[in-house]
C-alpha cells in the first residue's frame, strides 16, 4: 500500500519541458530517501497546464506544482513528501481538482466541460485497469451482447455527432454508407495525423486516453461490420505511437482486440500505422494512399472511402476527438451529447488554444462559447498587456476573426455565416504587435510546404501566393499584385483538387477582408504605377 | 440501362451512365480544354483547366473525371469557369520556357494551343524555371524536364500502359517533378524506349533523340549509295502530319516524297517482313517437331525485346532469334543488295523510316552487325521523315504516285499486316498453314487475331495439330501473359507481342496525338492496304524466293542465320551503384 | 561498403503487412542513416516495387531522405503559434551558430538543420525537435544552448 501518489504529467509538451528528468530525479531521491515503498510514481497524460514547465501533483494532499526541475526535486521530497510542508514557490494556486464532477466546476476550467477529455489527467494512461475503473469498455461490452450493429449506428446518428476532424460531416451518416455496403472485408481508419499547425487535442487524447480511441473504433467496427482497424499517427507523434501501441496490447491481452470480443461473434483488430511526415496524409483519400505505401497524394472522390476506400474496400475515417466520443454516446445515450452545446452543434469542442496567450493549452468547451471568454477568461487574456489583433480558428486553413467577433458564440451556424469554421479547433491569437501581412505570409509558407503537388492551382498557386506575399514584405510590391494575390486565392478555393487547395486562400481572404489597407501599405510607392507583370 | 439527360450550357444531352462531363461536352461539339486527361488514360485531374460549373455545386468540377447525373445542368462558359482556367492556364505558362520557335513540338504542342485559344498575351507571374537537366543519355528518348507541365500522361503510361515504370513522380509541391530514380540517365535503367511517353506528352519535354541531321549529311555526299526502307505502319499515319485525317493510306506519294528528298533508292521493309514469316514461320515449325522451346515468342518489336531482357530474362529461350524486318533489310543491303548491285557495302547508307523509337536504339545495337557492317545507319520516326520532307516544301498529300524500287521494294499483304496488332501472327499462320498443310488457305482474312482487345487467343488446325496461338499489345498486356508462362499456365505455341497499344501503327514515333479512336482508323488503313494487294502470303512473294534461291538456299540456312538472326541477353532492372 | 543484406532482413521482418513500403524505408532508413541509390534499389528488388516509385515515396515524405545527413537532426517549426511567438528569431540565431541555412548540414556533419510543420506543440511555443527529442519555450539562447550540449556530447564521443 502507498501512502503517497505522485502523478507526473508525461504528454509531449511536458517532455518537452524536460519532464523524463525530473521523473528520473524523483525516484532517484525517493529511493535514497527510501521512500520508494511508500510513494508511487504514476506517469499521466497532460494535467491541462502547460507553459509551467513540468507539472506534478501529490496525492492525497492534491498539491500541483509546476516549474518543476532536476534541481528542484530534492527540495520536494525532502520537504512535502518527508515532512509534510508544502513547497509554497513551485505550488499551482489553480490547480484543478482531480475527479470529473470536481473538474467540471473548479474555478480554472469553469468555462469547461470535460467529455473526451474526461479521463486525461486522470488516469494513468498506461494502465488498461484505470480506463476499465473509469467505466472504460462499458460501451463496449454493452454494445456486443445487448444491442445489434444498427442499434450502435442510430444512436450514433441520432446523436447528431458530426466529425472532428474539421469538416463536421455527420458520423452517423457516414457509418451508415459504409454499413450498407456489402463486402467481405470493410476497414476503420483512425486519423491521428494531426498536423494541423496549432492543434494538438488528438495527441494528448492519443496520450492521455488511448484505450477510449481503441473502444470507439471497435464500436465503429461493430456498427458497419468492420474487423480490422489502422490508426494512422504522424511520425513525428513518438509518445503517441508509443502509448497507443502499448494499449493495443493491453487491449489484446484482455480479450477487447481481437478473436471473439466478450464471447460473442465479433472480432476486431487494430494496426498501427506510422506517418512519414507530410501534412496533406490528413486529406482522408491521401491517408488512405499512405497506408497503400504510396505518395500521400489525394484521391478523386467520388467514391468516397465508405464505398471504395482502403484497398478498394469500404472504409470509414473518422478523425480521433470523434472517435473518443463514441463511447460515451453510447453509454449515456445519444440525447446526452445534444444536450450539451447549442442545437446546431451539439456536444463539446475541444479547442487548443495557442499563440500570445497567457494561458494555452488545451481546453474543453460546449460549442456555443465566445471569443472572449475564451481569450480572457480561460487563457487569462494576452502577454504583455498587448492589444488583440486577429484569432485564426480551425487550425492554418481557418478562417480569420476579429475584434468584431469577440462576443459572437462560436458553433457551427454562426461561424458560417461569416466565412469561418471550427476546423480542427485549433484557436491562434495574434497580438497587435504582429504586421497581418507577415502573418499571412508565414501561414502561406505552410501551404508551400506541404502541398503535394499533384494539382495546378494548388502547387504553383501556393508557391506563387509565397513569391507574391514575399515580394510585398520585403517592399517590392505594386498594388497590382494585391488584387493578384486576391484573385489567385479565390480561383484556388473553388477549384483546387482537395481540400488543402480549398481552404489555403481562407486565411489569406479573411485577412485581406479585415485588413486590406495593411497589405497596400506595404506597397512600395515608387512601384505603384508600375504593372504587375514582373 | 436508361441515359442520362443533362444540359451543357443549355444544350440538352442525353448519354449513357458512367459518361463524364468532358465526353458528353464533346457530343454536343463543346470541346473542353484539357492537358492531364487522354483518353488512354484514366483521369487524374491534375491540371484543372477542364474545370466546369455545376449548379447547385460550390466548388468547380474537373469535366475529365465527373459523371454525369441526370437533370445535372453544366456551365463550361461562366466568368468563374473562364477566370479559373485562365489562371490555371497562367500558372502553367509562367513555368515554362515558350521557346516554342525551337521546340520540337512547335505547330503540335498542346499548351501553345490552348494559349491561342484563350487568347494569352500576357501572363500575370514572372517566369520560373523547373529544375532539371536533359538528358540524351538514351538512343530513342530525350527528356527536356523544364518544359513538363506536370500533367503525369507520361508517368501513367510507362506504369499503367506499358508496366514499365522507369519514371515517376518524384519530390512534392512546387518543386514535384517527373524523373527517373536518382535522375539516372534513360539508357542506364530499365527504360525500354517504346517512346509511348513522347506520344502522351502534351508538350516537348519528350521527343526522339533525332536522326534528322546525319540523314541529310548523308544525302549530300556524293560518295553515298543512300536507301531507305519504310516500314508497314508509316503509309497510314504520315499522312497526318499533312493534315490529313487519320486513316489515309498514302504509301505510293510517301515514295513520292523520299524519292524527292533525294534517296537513291526507295525500299520497303514489308519484303523483309515477308522474309520474316519465312524464317519465323520454319523457326515455329521446327521447334514444334523438335519438341523445342514453346511457346515461340515474336522478335520484331524492339521495345518488347528490351522488355523481356530486363523483366523476364529467364524467358529469352521463348524470343525467336529473328531479327526485325527492319535489322534484316539493313543486313540484306549491305550483303545481297551490295553484291548484286556492285557497290561496295562500305558505301552504302541505310536510312529506315519507323513508327517506332526503340528502332533507333535496336539500330544501335552492337551486334546488329554480323555482315562485318552495321545494319541500319539511321532511323527517322514517322514524324522526322515528315519533317524532311516539309524542310524540302514537299506537300505530300499534293504529290502523284510513285512505286518502290526492286527486288526490296516488293511485298505481299502479308508484309503490310505487320503494322497492326495481330499482324504478324495472321501472316505467319497464312504461310504455316500452306506449308504444313499444303492446302491453299481460301479464306486470308484470320479475322479472330485482329482487333483491339489487350489480350486475345486462337487456334488453328494443322493437318491434326492444333496450333494454339496468343497475342498482345501493350506491355501490360504482354506482362500478364509472361506471368502466365512464368506459372506455367500458358499452352500456347506462338504468341505475338508488339510493346505498343495497337501494334506499330500505335508506336511511340508515330504521328501525335493518338488514341483508340485514330490507332482504329490506321488499323482500318492497314487492312486495306492488304486487300488491295494482288499477293497475301509472305511465301508468294518472288522476290523473297529469288533471295533465297540466289542468295540463302532456305529458311533457317546457315547462311540465313548469320545474316538474319540474332541473340538476346539479360539485363539488370536496376545497374547496382554501391556507395 | 554498405550490407545491403539488412535490407532484405527489414523486408523479410514485413512479410506479412500489407502494402509496408513506408516502414521498410523507415527502417532501412534508420539502419544505414539514408535512402542511398543502392538501398532503395535493393528495397525496389526485395519487394518488387518499381524504384521508380519507391523513389517517388522517398522524395514526397519529410522524414525520408535520400542524402546523407548530420549525425543530429535540428527540426524548427515555424508555423504560426511558433512564428508568433517568435520562431523566427530563435531559428535565425541557430543558423547563426551552426553557420548553415536551412536543408543544409554543417560541415563537421554533425547537425543538419531542416523545417518541421507543426508538432503539436504549441502551448510551449517556439518548438524544435533535434532527433526525437522535443524541446519547448524556446528562445535564441535557449536553443543556442541546447544545441551547444548535443555539439560537447558528439565532440566527446568522436
Amino acid at each position: 500500500m502507498h501512502r503517497i501518489h505522485i502523478l507526473i504529467a508525461m504528454d509531449s509538451h511536458t517532455l518537452a519541458q524536460g519532464a523524463r528528468a525530473v521523473k528520473d530525479a524523483l525516484l532517484k531521491d525517493l529511493s535514497l530517501a527510501g521512500l520508494s515503498d511508500e510513494v508511487k510514481v504514476v506517469e499521466t497524460g497532460s494535467l491541462g497546464i502547460y507553459k509551467k514547465g513540468v507539472v506534478l501533483v501529490v496525492f492525497p494532499d492534491n498539491i500541483y506544482y509546476t516549474g518543476v526541475t532536476v534541481e528542484n526535486v530534492a527540495e520536494i521530497v525532502s520537504e512535502h513528501i518527508v515532512k509534510g510542508r508544502i513547497v509554497e514557490k513551485l505550488k499551482y494556486s489553480k490547480a484543478p481538482g482531480t475527479e470529473v464532477k470536481v473538474q467540471e466546476k473548479a474555478p480554472r476550467f469553469g468555462k469547461q466541460l470535460r467529455v473526451v477529455l474526461r479521463n486525461a489527467g486522470i488516469i494513468d494512461p498506461e494502465s488498461i485497469e484505470e480506463y476499465i475503473a473509469h467505466n472504460g469498455y462499458e460501451a463496449l461490452g454493452v454494445a456486443l451482447t445487448e444491442k445489434k450493429p444498427n442499434d450502435i449506428l442510430e444512436q450514433v446518428k441520432a446523436s447528431d455527432l458530426q466529425g472532428r476532424g474539421g469538416a463536421f460531416f455527420p458520423t452517423g451518416v457516414k457509418w451508415g454508407f459504409a454499413a450498407r455496403e456489402k463486402a467481405e472485408q470493410k476497414y476503420i481508419i483512425c486519423n491521428a495525423d494531426e498536423g494541423e499547425p496549432g492543434t494538438f487535442k488528438d495527441r494528448l487524447i492519443l496520450e492521455g486516453d488511448p484505450h477510449a480511441i481503441i473502444e470507439g473504433m471497435a464500436l465503429a467496427g461493430y456498427a458497419v461490420g468492420a474487423s480490422k482497424g489502422f490508426i494512422y499517427i504522424r511520425g513525428e507523434y513518438h509518445m503517441s505511437i508509443a502509448r497507443i501501441n502499448r494499449s493495443i496490447e493491453q487491449a489484446r491481452e484482455n480479450g477487447l482486440l481481437g478473436e471473439k470480443i466478450f464471447d460473442t461473434d465479433f472480432s476486431f483488430d487494430i494496426e498501427v500505422r506510422e506517418g512519414a511526415g507530410a501534412y496533406i496524409c490528413g486529406e482522408e483519400t491521401a491517408l488512405i494512399e499512405s497506408i497503400e505505401g504510396k505518395r500521400g497524394e489525394p484521391r478523386d472522390k467520388p467514391p468516397f472511402p465508405p464505398s471504395e476506400g482502403l484497398w478498394g474496400k469500404p472504409t470509414i475515417v473518422n478523425n480521433v476527438e470523434t472517435l473518443a466520443n463514441i463511447p460515451q454516446i453510447i453509454l449515456n445515450g445519444p440525447e446526452w451529447l445534444q444536450k450539451l452545446g447549442t442545437e446546431a452543434s451539439p456536444g463539446t469542442k475541444v479547442f487548443t488554444l495557442v499563440g500570445n496567450i497567457n494561458n494555452p493549452g488545451l481546453i474543453e468547451v460546449p460549442m456555443g462559447i465566445t471569443l472572449r471568454e475564451i481569450i480572457y477568461d480561460i487563457g487569462e487574456g494576452i502577454p504583455q498587456g498587448n492589444g488583440f489583433l486577429l484569432a485564426q480558428l480551425g487550425g492554418t486553413t481557418g478562417g480569420i476573426l476579429t475584434a468584431e467577433q469577440l462576443d459572437l458564440p462560436l458553433d457551427t451556424d454562426n461561424l458560417r455565416k461569416i466565412g469561418a469554421g471550427l476546423g480542427s479547433g485549433a484557436l491562434l491569437v495574434v497580438d497587435d504587435t504582429h504586421n497581418v501581412v507577415e502573418v499571412v505570409k508565414n501561414f502561406v509558407e505552410f501551404f508551400n510546404h506541404e502541398s503535394c503537388g499533384k494539382c495546378t492551382l494548388c502547387r504553383e498557386g501556393t508557391g506563387r501566393l509565397y513569391e507574391l506575399l514575399d515580394k510585398l514584405v520585403s517592399g517590392q510590391g505594386v498594388l497590382k499584385d494585391v488584387d493578384l494575390i486576391e484573385r489567385l486565392a479565390k480561383t484556388m478555393m473553388t477549384g483546387a483538387f482537395c481540400g488543402l487547395g480549398q481552404a489555403a486562400p481562407v486565411p489569406i481572404l479573411g485577412c485581406l477582408k479585415y485588413f486590406r489597407q495593411e497589405f497596400e501599405k506595404m506597397v512600395n510607392t515608387e512601384q505603384k504605377s508600375v504593372s504587375a507583370v514582373v | 440501362m436508361a441515359n442520362i439527360n443533362l444540359t451543357i450550357d443549355g444544350i440538352p444531352v442525353s448519354v449513357p451512365q458512367g459518361t463524364t462531363v468532358l465526353e458528353a461536352a464533346e457530343k454536343v461539339n463543346i470541346k473542353i480544354p484539357r492537358l492531364c486527361y487522354h483518353p488512354d488514360l484514366p483521369p487524374v485531374s491534375a491540371c484543372r483547366l477542364c474545370v466546369v460549373d455545376i449548379k447547385g455545386d460550390r466548388l468547380l468540377r474537373t469535366a475529365c473525371s465527373w459523371k454525369c447525373q441526370d437533370g445535372m445542368e453544366v456551365s463550361t462558359r461562366t466568368p468563374h469557369v473562364r477566370d479559373a482556367r485562365k489562371m490555371a492556364l497562367e500558372l502553367l505558362l509562367s513555368r515554362h520556357p515558350m521557346l516554342c520557335t525551337e521546340c520540337v513540338r512547335n505547330g503540335s504542342c498542346e499548351l501553345q494551343e490552348i494559349a491561342n485559344q484563350f487568347g494569352i498575351r500576357e501572363i500575370s507571374f514572372k517566369y520560373n524555371e523547373r529544375k532539371g537537366d536533359k538528358d540524351y543519355s538514351s538512343a530513342a528518348v530525350v527528356r527536356d524536364p523544364s518544359k513538363c507541365i506536370l500533367c503525369r500522361r507520361c508517368v501513367q503510361t510507362c506504369e499503367l500502359v506499358q508496366s514499365v515504370s522507369a519514371i515517376g513522380m518524384e519530390g512534392r509541391g512546387y518543386d514535384v517533378w517527373v524523373d527517373t530514380p536518382f535522375n539516372e540517365g534513360l539508357n542506364d535503367i530499365a527504360c525500354v524506349a517504346c517512346g509511348q511517353c513522347i506520344d502522351r506528352c502534351p508538350v516537348g519535354a519528350l521527343y526522339e533523340n533525332s536522326h534528322i541531321n546525319q540523314v541529310w549529311v548523308a544525302l549530300d555526299d556524293p560518295k553515298k549509295h543512300v536507301i531507305v526502307q519504310t516500314a508497314p505502319a508509316v503509309r497510314v499515319a504520315i499522312g497526318e502530319e499533312f493534315g490529313m485525317p487519320p486513316g489515309g493510306l498514302v504509301t505510293n506519294q510517301m515514295v513520292a516524297a523520299l524519292r524527292r528528298i533525294g534517296f537513291d533508292k526507295v525500299f520497303d521493309t514489308d519484303f523483309t517482313a515477308d522474309l520474316t514469316i519465312m524464317e519465323e514461320g520454319h523457326e515455329l515449325l521446327g521447334r514444334i517437331k523438335e519438341g523445342g522451346t514453346l511457346p515461340l515468342l515474336t522478335s520484331c518489336s524492339p521495345g518488347w525485346v528490351n522488355f523481356i531482357e530486363h523483366f523476364y530474362p529467364s524467358l529469352l529461350p521463348h524470343v525467336s532469334s529473328c531479327k526485325s524486318p527492319q535489322q534484316m533489310f539493313g543486313a540484306l543491303a549491305k550483303t545481297y543488295y551490295a553484291e548484286k548491285e556492285g557497290i561496295n557495302p562500305e558505301d552504302i547508307y541505310v536510312v529506315s523510316i519507323m513508327p517506332c523509337t526503340a528502332k533507333k536504339q535496336e539500330a544501335g545495337r552492337s551486334e546488329m552487325s554480323s555482315s562485318g557492317y552495321q545494319d541500319v545507319d539511321a532511323v527517322l520516326t514517322t514524324r522526322e521523315a515528315a519533317v524532311m520532307m516539309k524542310q524540302v516544301g514537299i506537300e505530300l498529300p499534293q504529290l502523284d504516285d510513285d512505286e518502290y524500287d526492286e527486288p526490296l521494294g516488293i511485298s505481299t499483304g502479308a508484309g503490310v499486316i505487320f503494322g497492326a496488332t495481330g499482324g504478324v501472327m495472321e501472316a505467319a499462320l497464312r504461310t504455316v498453314y500452306e506449308v504444313v498443310t499444303e492446302k491453299k488457305l481460301e479464306n486470308v482474312d484470320i479475322k479472330v487475331v485482329r482487333g483491339i482487345q489487350g489480350i486475345r487467343e486462337a487456334e488453328i488446325d494443322l493437318n491434326g495439330t492444333k496450333v494454339k496461338a496468343a497475342v498482345a499489345h501493350g506491355l501490360a498486356n504482354a506482362r500478364e501473359l509472361m506471368d502466365k508462362i512464368v506459372k506455367g499456365e500458358a499452352d500456347y505455341h506462338f504468341i505475338e507481342i508488339m510493346a505498343c497499344p495497337g501494334g506499330c501503327l500505335g508506336g511511340g514515333g508515330q504521328p501525335i496525338p493518338t488514341s483508340e479512336e485514330i490507332r482504329k482508323k490506321r488499323a482500318e488503313a492497314i487492312y486495306k492496304a492488304d486487300k488491295g494487294l494482288s499477293m497475301r502470303k509472305s511465301h508468294e512473294n518472288p522476290a523473297v524466293l529469288q533471295l533465297y534461291k540466289e542468295f540463302l538456299g532456305e529458311p533457317n540456312s546457315h547462311k540465313a542465320h548469320e545474316l538474319l538472326h540474332t541473340h538476346y541477353k539479360g539485363k539488370e532492372i536496376y545497374k547496382h551503384k554501391v556507395a | 561498403m554498405q550490407d545491403l543484406k539488412k535490407v532484405d532482413d527489414i523486408a523479410k521482418k514485413y512479410a506479412e503487412m500489407n502494402t509496408p513500403l513506408i516502414y521498410i524505408l523507415k527502417d532501412v532508413q534508420k539502419e544505414f542513416g539514408y535512402l542511398s541509390q543502392p538501398i532503395l534499389t535493393q528495397v525496389a528488388q526485395v519487394t518488387d516495387i518499381p524504384l521508380s516509385e519507391i523513389y517517388g515515396v522517398a522524395t514526397f515524405y519529410s522524414l525520408f531522405t535520400t542524402k546523407p545527413k548530420g549525425k543530429h537532426i535540428v527540426r524548427c517549426c515555424n508555423n504560426a503559434p511558433c512564428f508568433v511567438n517568435g520562431s523566427k528569431e530563435v531559428l535565425e540565431k541557430i543558423k547563426e551558430y551552426l553557420g548553415i541555412d536551412t536543408g543544409e548540414t554543417t560541415e563537421d556533419a554533425l547537425f543538419t538543420l531542416e523545417f518541421t510543420s507543426c508538432l503539436g506543440l504549441c502551448a510551449v511555443a517556439p518548438v524544435m525537435m533535434v532527433d526525437d527529442e522535443v524541446y519547448g519555450n524556446l528562445t535564441p539562447e535557449k536553443a543556442v544552448a541546447i544545441l551547444k550540449d548535443y555539439k560537447m556530447k558528439g565532440s566527446s564521443n568522436a
